[in-house]
Parts: C-alpha cells; sequence; structure tokens
C-alpha cells in the first residue's frame, strides 16, 4: 500500500510539472504579462468576483484579435484575500514571471507595495482605491490610479450638489456620511475647503466598521440635520445598509450622491432592488450597461467558442470597471511595444506607455482620460448615473470639477514629505 | 514508549559502563569524537539537564542548519523565494512573541496585531520626526510595544480564558482606533508614514536578499532569546503561572509582576516584528495590523504548538506557506480538469477550503501541533530500527 501510495504521489507530481512547463513553449512572438492580483474570497469579493473575470475577458478579446503588435498578453492572477503577506508574495511571483504591469488590487496592498513597484521599476495601478496623492507623478513615478482619487470623487460630488442645488450652495446644508477608515476620510480635506469656497455648511457623519449600523447617522442626516443633500462614501456592505436606511426615515434618495464603491448593482440588490433605491444618484469611473461595443465583441467571442457570455457581465460596473483597468494596461503595453517593436519591454517602457494614455475611450466606457508624467490619475473623470425605472440612467457625462482645489492638496502632500 | 528511550544503545564511553548508581553528580564524560545519537535520558546534572545542546550531534545540526539557512538557500535561490522566506520570518518573530504569552505563561491575547502596529507606528514617527536610525527605531518600537502590552494586560491579574481574550480584543480595537483617528500618531488622515530603508553603513538595504539576511538576524536572535527566557527564572516563573496559577502564587512567584511582565516581553517581540514589518515594506499602514492579523498569529501558534519554540516556527512557516503551495498544486493540476477561467475562480475557493481542511487535519492527528508530530517522528526514528 505504501508503495502504491508513493509511486501515484510521484507520478502525480511528474504529470503536474510537465504540465506547468509545457504553455511556455507553445507561443510564438512570445508573451507580455501583467501581474493581476486579485480578491475573490476576501472581504471585498462582491468586486473581485465580477471585476477579475472582465480583466480576463478582456485579454482573451485581445489576444483573439492577434494580440498586441504580434505579441500576446498573459493576464497572471494571484488571488490575495485582501491580506497583505500573500500581496507581497503574488508581487514577487509576478516580478519572477516577468511581469512589466501590475494590476494591484487593495488599499493596504497598494501602500505595502509603493516602495517596491518604485525600487523594481515597475507600474502598478491602484484605480477608485489608494492614496489620492498618488496622482503626483513626480512623487510616485512607478503609482497610476488611472482612475478619479478620492479627492476627484469628493470635488465632482459638491459640483454635482451644487447643480441639483439649483448653481449655488450659499448656505445650503451638505451631510458627508463616510465609512470610518482612512479612505473614508481621506476626501474630507478637499470638501472642507469647497464648504469654506461655496459657502455650504458640511457636517460629517462617521459610521465605524463594519458599517453595517448608521441609523442614528441617517436619522441624524434626515430629520436633525435636515441635509439639503447627501454625499455619501461607503464600502462593503455599507451603502446598501445606507440605502436602506434613507428609505425607512423617509428622506428621498434622489438627494444622496454615492461615491464609487456604493455604485454597483450588487449595492442596489443588497438593499432590496431597484424599485428601492429609486432616485439613488451613483458616481462611476467607468461606464455603466451593456451597450458598449468592446461588450458585444466579447459576447461575440464567447458564441464564436460555443459558450454564453459569462454571468458576471449583467453585474456592469464592476464588469466594466474590469475591462476599464485590463484595457488601460493593455494600451501601456501597446504604447510601450510602439517605442521597442522587438518585445524586450520592461516596466520603464511600460511607464512611458502609461503616461501616453490620451483619448483612449473604448467606445465610452473608458472616460477620455489624459495621463501625464506629472498626472498619474488622467485627469479625475467621473460620470453620475441615477437608479430609474430598474436600471442606471446616466445623468452626466465624463467631467471633473475644482482640479484647482484637487491639485493644492496633492501638492501639499508632498510638500509635506 | 518512555522505556524504551530509556534503554542505552550509545557508544559507551571508555572505562564505565553505566552511570556510577551512588556517586557524586558528574558530568558523564562524552566522546566528542564519534558522533553519537542519544537514546535514552542520561544525564546526571542539572548543567546538563539544562543545556542548550542536550548532545554533540545536535552542534552539528545546528551547524548544518546554520549553514543552510545563511549561506545555501540565500545565495542559491531566486530572489521570489526569499521574499516568501522574509515573510516567513517576520511570521516566526511575531509567532515567538505570542507563544511566550499564549503558550508559555497561559494568557490569551487578541491583541498582538495592535501591538505589532504600535511598534511599526513608533519606530516609524522616530524616523520620520527626528530621523534616528533604525536599531533606535526598532528599540524604540519594541519597548513602546512593551510599555502598551503592559497595560493592556492589567486585565489578566482579574480574569482568566476567554474573558481575558475579550479584554484583549478591546485592546486591539482601542488601539485600532487610537492610530486611525490621532493625526499625530498616524500622521494623516491615510493612516500610513513611508519609511526609508535600513541602511547599514553605506549600504541600503533593499532588495530581498538584503532583507532576508536582516531579518534572519532578528529570528536568530528572537529564537535564543525565546529558549534562554524559557530556561531562566523568568520563564519558570511563567510556566507555573500557566500550569497553575494559585499553586505559583503559593510557592513565591509574584503573579502581577510575572503576568504583566509575561505581557511586556509577548509585545516587545510584536513591536519588533512591526516595526521589521514597516522596514520590509518600506511603509506603516494601519491596515497591515488590523484583527485579523491577530488571529493568523493565533492559529500560527496553536497549529505550531503552544509552549515551544519549534512550534512557533512550524506554526509560522505552515501558516505562510501552505496556502502558496495550494495554490501551486491547484496551478499544476487544476488544468486537466477544468477550463482556464475556472481555474482562476476555483482557486482561491478550493484554496480556503484545503487549508481549513488541513488545518483540521492536522489538529486531530496530533492535537498538540506541529512541533509534537515532530518530536513523535523523531523518537521513532532515534531508535529506529530497534523499535523495543
Amino acid at each position: 500500500m505504501r508503495e502504491f501510495l508513493a509511486i501515484a504521489t510521484a507520478l502525480i507530481l511528474a504529470t503536474g510539472s510537465l504540465l506547468t512547463a509545457a504553455p511556455s513553449h507553445a507561443q510564438s512572438k512570445g508573451e507580455i504579462v501583467i501581474g493581476v492580483q486579485c480578491d475573490r474570497t476576501g472581504p471585498t469579493q462582491i468586486v473581485g468576483t465580477v471585476l477579475c473575470p472582465a480583466f480576463h475577458d478582456y485579454i482573451a478579446l485581445v489576444n483573439s484579435k492577434g494580440g498586441v503588435e504580434g505579441f500576446k498578453i498573459k493576464g497572471l492572477e494571484i488571488d490575495h484575500e485582501y491580506k497583505v503577506p500573500p500581496a507581497v508574495e503574488s508581487y514577487e511571483r509576478h516580478k519572477k514571471d516577468g511581469a512589466v504591469t501590475m494590476a494591484v488590487y487593495g488599499t493596504p496592498q497598494i501602500y505595502a507595495l509603493a516602495a517596491k513597484l518604485t525600487e523594481d521599476r515597475i507600474p502598478g495601478t491602484s484605480p477608485g482605491f489608494g492614496s489620492a496623492a498618488a496622482a503626483d507623478g513626480v512623487r510616485y513615478p512607478y503609482i497610476f490610479p488611472i482612475a478619479a482619487t478620492y479627492w476627484s470623487q469628493g470635488a465632482a460630488a459638491v459640483d454635482f450638489v451644487k447643480k441639483q442645488l439649483g448653481g449655488s450652495l450659499k448656505g445650503k446644508k451638505i451631510a458627508y456620511i463616510f465609512y470610518d477608515n482612512p479612505a473614508g476620510r481621506e476626501p474630507i480635506e478637499v470638501i472642507e475647503d469647497l464648504a469654506v469656497r461655496e459657502g455650504f455648511q458640511l457636517k460629517t457623519f462617521a459610521v465605524p466598521p463594519p458599517g453595517v449600523e448608521m441609523g442614528a447617522q441617517v436619522l441624524d442626516i434626515a430629520q436633525r440635520f435636515r441635509a439639503d443633500f447627501v454625499i455619501a462614501h461607503l464600502f462593503g456592505g455599507a451603502p446598501s445598509v445606507s440605502i436602506k436606511e434613507f428609505k425607512r426615515v423617509g428622506y428621498p434618495l434622489r438627494k444622496v450622491v454615492s461615491f464609487v464603491w456604493g455604485a454597483a448593482e450588487a449595492n442596489i440588490d443588497g438593499a432590496g432592488g431597484f424599485g428601492v433605491a429609486e432616485g439613488y444618484y451613483a458616481m462611476q469611473f467607468a461606464g455603466v450597461g451593456t451597450d458598449y461595443p468592446v461588450l458585444n465583441e466579447i459576447r461575440e467571442m464567447y458564441r464564436k467558442q460555443g459558450k454564453e457570455p459569462p454571468k458576471e457581465m449583467a453585474s456592469t460596473v464592476f464588469y466594466n470597471r474590469g475591462v476599464l483597468i485590463a484595457a488601460l494596461h493593455v494600451e501601456a503595453i501597446r504604447n510601450a511595444l510602439k517605442a521597442k517593436p522587438d518585445g524586450k519591454i520592461t516596466g520603464v517602457d511600460t511607464k512611458a506607455g502609461f503616461e501616453k494614455i490620451s483619448n483612449f475611450t473604448l467606445g465610452g466606457l473608458v472616460p477620455p482620460l489624459k495621463i501625464s508624467p506629472t498626472d498619474h490619475e488622467g485627469g479625475g473623470l467621473v460620470q453620475i448615473w441615477q437608479v430609474k425605472d430598474g436600471k442606471f440612467v446616466k445623468v452626466t457625462d465624463w467631467f471633473a470639477a475644482y482640479q484647482d482645489v484637487v491639485a493644492k492638496h496633492i501638492k501639499e502632500s508632498g510638500a509635506k514629505k | 514508549m518512555e522505556p524504551s528511550r530509556k534503554r542505552s544503545c550509545e557508544r559507551v564511553p571508555r572505562g564505565r559502563a553505566t552511570p556510577h548508581p551512588t556517586g557524586p553528580p558528574r558530568a558523564r564524560r562524552v566522546d566528542k569524537s564519534v558522533i553519537q545519537r542519544e537514546c535514552g535520558v542520561l544525564k546526571t546534572t542539572y548543567e546538563a539537564d539544562m543545556g542548550l545542546y542536550p548532545l554533540p550531534i545536535a552542534r552539528w545540526t545546528v551547524a548544518a542548519v546554520a549553514v543552510l539557512f545563511f549561506a545555501v538557500i540565500p545565495l542559491t535561490l531566486h530572489e521570489y523565494y526569499l521574499s516568501v522566506a522574509n515573510l516567513v520570518w517576520i511570521a516566526v518573530i511575531g509567532a515567538l512573541g505570542l507563544n511566550i504569552l499564549v503558550g508559555y505563561t497561559g494568557q490569551v491575547s487578541i491583541g498582538h496585531g495592535a501591538f505589532m502596529s504600535v511598534g511599526a507606528y513608533t519606530a516609524a514617527n522616530l524616523a520620520n520626526r527626528l530621523g534616528s536610525p533604525w536599531p533606535v527605531n526598532l528599540l524604540a518600537g519594541g519597548l513602546m510595544a512593551a510599555l502598551i502590552g503592559a497595560i493592556v494586560g492589567i486585565p489578566s491579574l482579574r480574569i482568566k480564558g476567554l474573558y481575558l481574550a475579550i479584554a484583549t480584543l478591546a485592546g486591539q480595537l482601542i488601539i485600532e482606533w487610537t492610530i486611525n483617528h490621532v493625526t499625530f500618531i498616524s500622521g494623516g488622515v491615510q493612516a500610513s508614514i513611508e519609511v526609508a530603508r535600513p541602511r547599514l553603513g553605506s549600504m541600503v538595504l533593499d532588495s530581498q536578499r538584503d532583507m532576508y539576511y536582516f531579518l534572519l538576524f532578528f529570528v536568530v536572535l528572537a529564537i535564543v532569546g525565546t529558549m534562554n527566557l524559557m530556561r531562566s527564572r523568568v520563564g519558570r516563573a511563567f510556566i507555573a503561572i500557566r500550569d497553575h496559577d494559585i499553586a505559583a502564587e503559593i510557592i513565591g512567584i509574584n503573579i502581577f509582576r510575572y503576568k504583566l511582565l509575561a505581557f511586556a516581553i509577548s509585545s516587545f517581540y510584536a513591536g519588533m516584528t512591526g516595526v521589521l514589518y514597516t522596514y520590509f515594506l518600506g511603509i506603516a499602514n494601519y491596515e497591515q495590523f488590523q484583527i485579523g492579523v491577530s488571529i493568523d498569529y493565533l492559529a500560527m501558534i496553536i497549529i505550531g504548538g503552544l509552549g515551544s519554540v519549534l512550534g512557533s516556527i512550524f506554526g509560522a512557516i505552515f501558516v505562510t506557506l501552505l496556502p502558496i503551495v495550494i495554490r501551486y498544486t491547484m496551478e499544476a493540476f487544476g488544468g486537466v480538469f477544468f477550463a482556464p477561467q475556472t481555474v482562476l475562480n476555483l482557486i482561491p475557493n478550493l484554496r480556503l477550503m484545503m487549508f481549513g481542511a488541513l488545518i483540521i487535519f492536522f489538529l486531530i492527528v496530533e492535537p498538540e501541533g506541529l512541533n509534537r508530530l515532530w518530536r513523535n517522528i523523531r523518537s521513532y526514528f532515534r531508535v529506529w530500527p530497534f523499535a523495543y
């Protein structure tokens, strides 16, 4: 029996090592590797289980059309459960496997890897999370937020509220309800500045983690403070709870605008569906809905293989964000390969590639970003969508606001160092 | 088991077949020219019983392990494997510290992650505000954590077991909240402070290989420190308190002092871990020390073996490496059964399940942890092939 077990184990291990070794021979012109970190099992799994498949779908689409400049793209994914040590390990593994860009996932993870990315000269992206100060490409040469940071989101939210309240905020009352962690508090300084400039009264309401209990705060906003508008910045299950609570106290949801992590179908479903959340405004850094050419191409690709399009595509907010992140990585690689057609590109080349991205919109799914060596955020563009008749309806086109205030904070943060 | 180990199968030194039955407790002369295997408890003096090296062969083992870790591994392996080793080293120091408190002194703590953050932020603030060098920051981080740990440990004088666990949990949450909200400590709303890489003379320790040596040095210090601590009066007092605190008090151990000392020493280790982690990552960020980290460290010492140095090391290795090993295995075999996209979704989920299942498996096989498992295997082979 023991001999049998030993032989069986040896055989299994041998096949295993052969199988892992096999794919590397199969390619023709070569592969460009992207390191993809993901959280499909940790606290943010509602995002990861949709966002990561989207990432791979887009890469598969690019490869099915012949790759980038003749090179195939390979997205190596490692799940880190939103923990830091596995993120460090997966970063090093991706580096070993020759990754030229890193799609980092999670705020503590991008903080933990920032020093390494800079030392190793590999660009890492932090779309929709991480430090807003990282928009400064001079101070953080290898960190790319590539989407509106929390500072830009705060500025955009105030601008949107101003338009909703008739073009002036003088004397108005705005409530800012936020998840009580660093990411939740980050935009306060920008909104406070704007309160002084626009003359509105700002009151902040902290929701302690895990963010499932906010009855008192919502009641306060609705009936004591009597806010004219609410800006919400919550994570995980908290946005759903906030929608339910606002509904319960009778505060109109058409006076609530949420930051990007309270803006997905999953958040609305968690609150009881689109019927409950009617009127709720949601901020987006990628287009929403299924009606984009690139998504049609992905569906077409699946049909050609005789498969149904994946069910993740129904969760359009997270899926489209996954496509956006993948597309920007591929664009950076494309720019790098254009400059170096022999394919021997490194992180330095893809960094330059990211910094050349300009007006790449994928038919409206991606905002017209303009990433430059000094601005790694690309303009801080967002759209506002509203829950209406069972779906998200676009209210504004891509816009950014008060970029002078945001720039001032980026500069101050750099000076503090 | 025991009687078989008492049998003398050692190469007997010349001129003396057995220890003198009535003679003075003299040290047995051991012929150091032959490598000997131990096969019984043959110690006749207290010195021999307390020796760090129970047998001459232990010296050789330690030397071989040292060569392996100081030369063979760092000089032959790719940086990736060293980065994994570095994560293990950090976990080893943290687990040793927690084991002093939980395993040796019997005081449950769910605040280990918070004590690490105390060390991390102390060092980060010192480095950025005063520009002090890393040895100073390291020591200061450890001492500050020891102080805070001793304060959090005060309830241990009145309560035990699960109640103490909840009290330390409160400590964890209060420390988390404080760091999160007091910008003087956290350095701003983002609660993260960047720290420059440690320097050794003119050399900047930034590659994984440099970090490997840097961390290994402290791992050795921590291991030797813990082993010696447990042989000392203090260590024995800890063990007495764990085994029966009232009895310990009756034989003259100052419970108040030693319980708080256990918290302080354990937190000192935690603080050091936090500082080393900060230097390893180049940043102190409070989200790296949340309650999940405390639970992970508890898992390490329970899986490894409470109250043993080797157990802490095994536990740290097990918890850090197992997910990686499982992932490699899944990557190798997943493609045989499933489509690539399915594998990607399957790997993390199955890994979690297998991780849990393996922990349960090992704890059923040996409830006293991996350390006991290792000792069982060792004592089996010690008398092998003469099992009786």
